[in-house]
C-alpha cells in the first residue's frame, strides 16, 4: 500500500514538473472561429506537447480589448481593427499588433415563407431594401424580380438580426453598406447597429428560431451554422451579376478575388469582391499578435504555431465547414511572420 | 434588499459588565463579527455604486440627463439614450406583476388556510422546484410553447375583443413586452406563493381563533385578519418578485424581440436593460459604447432601489391607515 502510494506521489511529481515546463499561451477573442481554433490549438498540442494555447472566446470586442489590455497573449476577430484601435494599442504598448488572416466564413440570407420550398435569389438591392425597411412585402417587384416562376405572398416581410453584437452583423451589415449608398449612411458597418426594422434574436440559434417561429420572415446566419444544421438559404447576386449559393468554393473564390490586392496589414474586407464565382457576403477571421513578445520562448512558439497552421493546419478547414485561405495569401502571411519580434 | 437598514441594535445588555469582560466571554467577538458580516452587505453596495458610477464617466458627461430621455440607441453613430430600455424593463415588470400577485396570493392563500396540510406540504415541494428552475428553461419554454401560443390563439383573441385599445393594437409575432410579461409572471409566481404562504402559516393560532370566535366565517376569518396581519410580509414576496422581474435577463431577452422601441401595444416587440446589457457587452468596442452599457447598469440599480423606495413608503402607508393589527 505503501509502495502503491509512493509510486502515486512520485508520478505527481512528474506529472507537475511535465506541466510546469509546458509553454503557456492564452488567446482570446471571435467566437465564430472557436471551432476551427479549439481543434488547432488541440492538434498543435498532440504534436508539441510542451505548448498549450488556451483559447477563449469572448467575442471580438472582448478579444481586442484583452489584447490591447495586455490579459492575453493574442487576440482574434471577425472584423478588423480600425485605425483608433489600432493607435490605442501603438500607444499602450510602444509597438504595433498584426492582422493574420486564419479562415474564411460567410453569412447567408434565411428565411421561412409558408408555401415557398425553392431557394430564392437575392439582389442586393433586394436584401438592403427589406433590411431598411423600404420593401415590407414579399411579392414586391424587387424581389419577385430575381425569382420567376416563384409564387411569392403579399405578406407582410418579418426581418430578423443578431440581438448580440457579433462579427456576423459586422459581415453583413458591412456588405449592405456597400451595395446601399443609404445603408451606409443610415445604419453603417458595425457588431450592433441601430436597425432601422426588426426583431433581434441570440446568436445564430437566436435568429433561426425567430425565423422559423415567424412565418413570412427572413434573418441571417452564418453559413457553418446553416450548413450543419440544414437550414435552407438564398443566393446572392455578386458584383458580376451572377446569383451565387454560398459554399466553400464560392467563399474561397471572394478570398481569391482579393488576394491579388491584398494589403500589407491584412485589413481586408472581402464583402461584394469581384469574380464571376465569387459569393458576395464573406470574410476572413483574423487573429491578432503583437508585434512584439518580452518572452522569447513564447514568441517561437506563437510562430511555430503560425507556420503550422499555414500549412498543415489549414486542412482542418473543410471539414468543419470552413473555407481555406488562398495560396497568395499563404504565401503573404508567411513572410510577414518575420515582423514578429 | 434591506440593506440600508442592517445596523445591529441589539447586542448584549451594555453597562453591566466591563468591555474586556464581555470581550472574555466571547460576546463581544461575536457582536463584532456578525456586525461586519451585516456591514459587508452595506459595503458590497456602495462598492457596486462607486464602480458603476465611475465606470460610466464618459457618457455621463456626453449626455448629461439626455440619456435617460434619448430613444436612439446607435453604436455606430455613438449615440446612446437609455428610454426604450427603462419603458421596456418597466412594462414587462409590470405586466409580469399584475398577473403573478393576484395568482401568487391566492395560492398562497389556499395552501396556507384552506388546504389540507399534507396537500399543502406536498405543493410546496414543487413550488419551490419551480423557483429553484434556472431562468434558460424559462426562456425555452416561452420559445417552444408561449410564443407559438401567443402568436396563433392569444394575440388573435384579444386583438378581435380588445383590439380598439392600443394596448392590443399592431401586428402579432408572437414575441414582444407582453410575452416578455408572461414568462417573468411564470418565472416569479414561486416566490410569492412560497414566501407568502410562509407568512401566512406564521400568524399565530390565536388570531384565527379570537376571529372565528367573535363569530365570523373561515373566509372572513382568513381575508380580514389573517391577510391583514401578514400583509407586510406579503409585500416583501411581492418585492422580491419585482426584483425578479427587474433584472431577469436570459428569459426576457429570449422572447422580447430584443428591439429598442417604444410602443403603447403589448405585442410589439422591445428590449430591456438587462438584455442589451448581456447581448452587447462583449462586442462593444470603444470606451464611449462599453461605458454607456454600464449606465445602464447604474439605471438599472437606480430604477430597483426607486421602485423599493416606493415599495416601501406604500407599505408604511398601507400598514398606518391599516390599524395595529398589521404589524408582522
Amino acid at each position: 500500500m505503501k509502495r502503491i502510494a509512493g509510486l502515486f506521489l512520485a508520478a505527481l511529481v512528474l506529472v507537475s514538473l511535465a506541466s510546469a515546463q509546458a509553454l503557456l499561451i492564452n488567446g482570446a477573442g471571435a467566437t465564430f472561429p472557436n471551432p476551427i481554433y479549439s481543434k488547432w490549438f488541440d492538434e498543435y498540442h498532440k504534436i508539441n506537447a510542451n505548448i498549450q494555447i488556451n483559447y477563449l472566446s469572448v467575442g471580438s470586442g472582448a478579444g481586442i480589448k484583452q489584447v490591447t489590455d495586455g490579459t492575453v497573449d493574442f487576440g482574434a476577430t471577425d472584423g478588423p481593427m480600425n485605425d483608433e484601435q489600432l493607435k490605442a494599442f501603438q500607444d499602450k504598448h510602444g509597438f504595433g499588433i498584426l492582422h493574420f488572416p486564419t479562415v474564411l466564413g460567410a453569412v447567408v440570407p434565411t428565411y421561412n415563407i409558408p408555401g415557398v420550398t425553392v431557394a430564392l435569389n437575392f439582389t442586393p438591392e433586394a436584401l438592403a431594401g427589406i433590411f431598411l425597411g423600404k420593401i415590407t412585402k414579399w411579392n414586391d417587384p424587387a424581389i419577385a424580380g430575381a425569382n420567376k416562376g416563384v409564387n411569392l405572398p403579399g405578406n407582410d416581410i418579418v426581418v430578423v438580426h443578431r440581438s448580440d453584437g457579433s462579427g456576423t452583423s459586422y459581415c453583413w451589415t458591412d456588405y449592405l453598406s456597400k451595395v446601399s449608398e443609404e445603408w451606409k449612411d443610415k445604419v453603417g458597418k458595425g457588431t450592433s447597429v441601430n436597425w432601422p426594422v426588426g426583431l433581434g434574436g441570440k446568436g445564430n440559434e437566436g435568429v433561426t428560431g425567430q425565423v422559423k417561429n415567424a412565418p413570412n420572415s427572413i434573418g441571417y446566419v452564418e453559413l457553418i451554422y446553416a450548413a450543419s444544421n440544414n437550414i435552407p438559404y438564398g443566393s446572392v447576386k455578386n458584383s458580376s451579376g451572377s446569383f451565387i449559393k454560398a459554399d466553400l468554393a464560392s467563399v474561397s473564390a471572394a478570398a481569391a478575388a482579393v488576394a491579388k490586392t491584398m494589403p500589407d496589414d491584412f485589413r481586408v474586407s472581402i464583402t461584394n469582391p469581384p469574380g464571376k464565382s465569387a459569393y458576395p457576403i464573406a470574410t476572413f477571421t483574423w487573429l491578432l499578435i503583437p508585434e512584439k513578445f518580452s518572452d522569447g520562448a513564447k514568441r517561437d512558439a506563437m510562430k511555430g504555431f503560425l507556420k503550422w497552421m499555414l500549412a498543415d493546419g489549414q486542412n482542418y478547414a473543410e471539414q468543419l465547414q470552413y473555407a481555406k485561405l488562398p495560396k497568395e495569401v499563404v504565401a503573404k502571411e508567411e513572410k510577414a511572420l518575420g515582423k514578429i519580434q | 434588499m434591506a440593506a440600508t437598514t442592517t445596523v445591529p441594535s441589539a447586542g448584549p445588555i451594555p453597562g453591566s459588565r466591563s468591555f474586556l469582560s464581555r470581550l472574555r466571554e466571547g460576546d463581544e467577538i461575536a457582536r463584532l463579527i456578525t456586525f461586519l458580516f451585516a456591514a459587508s452587505v452595506v459595503l458590497v453596495t456602495v462598492l457596486l455604486i462607486f464602480e458603476l458610477w465611475q465606470e460610466s464617466v464618459l457618457p455621463r458627461h456626453k449626455f448629461g440627463l439626455h440619456f435617460f430621455f434619448t430613444r436612439v440607441w446607435d453604436p455606430i453613430a455613438e449615440q446612446f439614450g437609455a428610454l426604450p430600455f427603462i419603458y421596456g424593463t418597466l412594462i414587462t415588470a409590470t405586466v409580469s406583476l399584475v398577473i403573478a400577485v393576484p395568482l401568487g396570493i391566492g395560492a398562497a392563500i389556499f395552501l396556507a388556510e384552506l388546504a389540507p396540510a399534507r396537500l399543502s406540504d406536498a405543493l410546496e415541494f414543487f413550488i419551490d422546484l419551480l423557483a429553484a428552475v434556472p431562468s434558460v428553461i424559462y426562456g425555452l419554454l416561452g420559445v417552444f410553447i408561449v410564443v407559438p401560443v401567443m402568436r396563433d390563439y392569444v394575440q388573435p383573441a384579444l386583438k378581435s375583443t380588445l383590439g380598439f385599445l392600443p394596448l392590443f393594437a399592431g401586428p402579432a409575432y408572437g414575441i414582444g413586452f407582453l410575452t416578455a410579461g408572461i414568462v417573468l409572471a411564470i418565472m416569479v409566481i414561486p416566490y410569492i406563493i412560497s414566501v407568502s404562504r410562509e407568512v401566512l402559516m406564521s400568524v399565530p393560532r390565536d388570531q384565527r381563533e379570537a376571529a372565528l370566535g367573535l363569530g365570523s366565517t373561515r373566509w372572513e376569518s382568513t381575508w380580514k385578519v389573517v391577510v391583514p396581519f401578514a400583509r407586510a410580509g406579503i409585500m416583501g414576496s411581492i418585492f422580491l418578485a419585482l426584483a425578479r422581474a427587474l433584472g431577469e435577463t436570459m428569459a426576457v431577452t429570449m422572447v422580447i424581440g430584443n428591439t429598442p422601441t417604444i410602443s403603447a401595444s403589448l405585442f410589439s416587440p422591445g428590449y430591456s436593460i438587462a438584455a442589451v446589457i448581456a447581448n452587447e457587452f462583449t462586442e462593444a468596442t470603444g470606451a464611449l459604447y462599453t461605458q454607456a452599457l454600464i449606465e445602464l447598469g447604474l439605471v438599472l440599480f437606480l430604477l430597483t432601489f426607486l421602485l423599493n423606495g416606493v415599495a416601501r413608503l406604500l407599505l408604511v402607508f398601507t400598514t398606518q391607515r391599516g390599524g395595529g393589527t398589521a404589524h408582522a
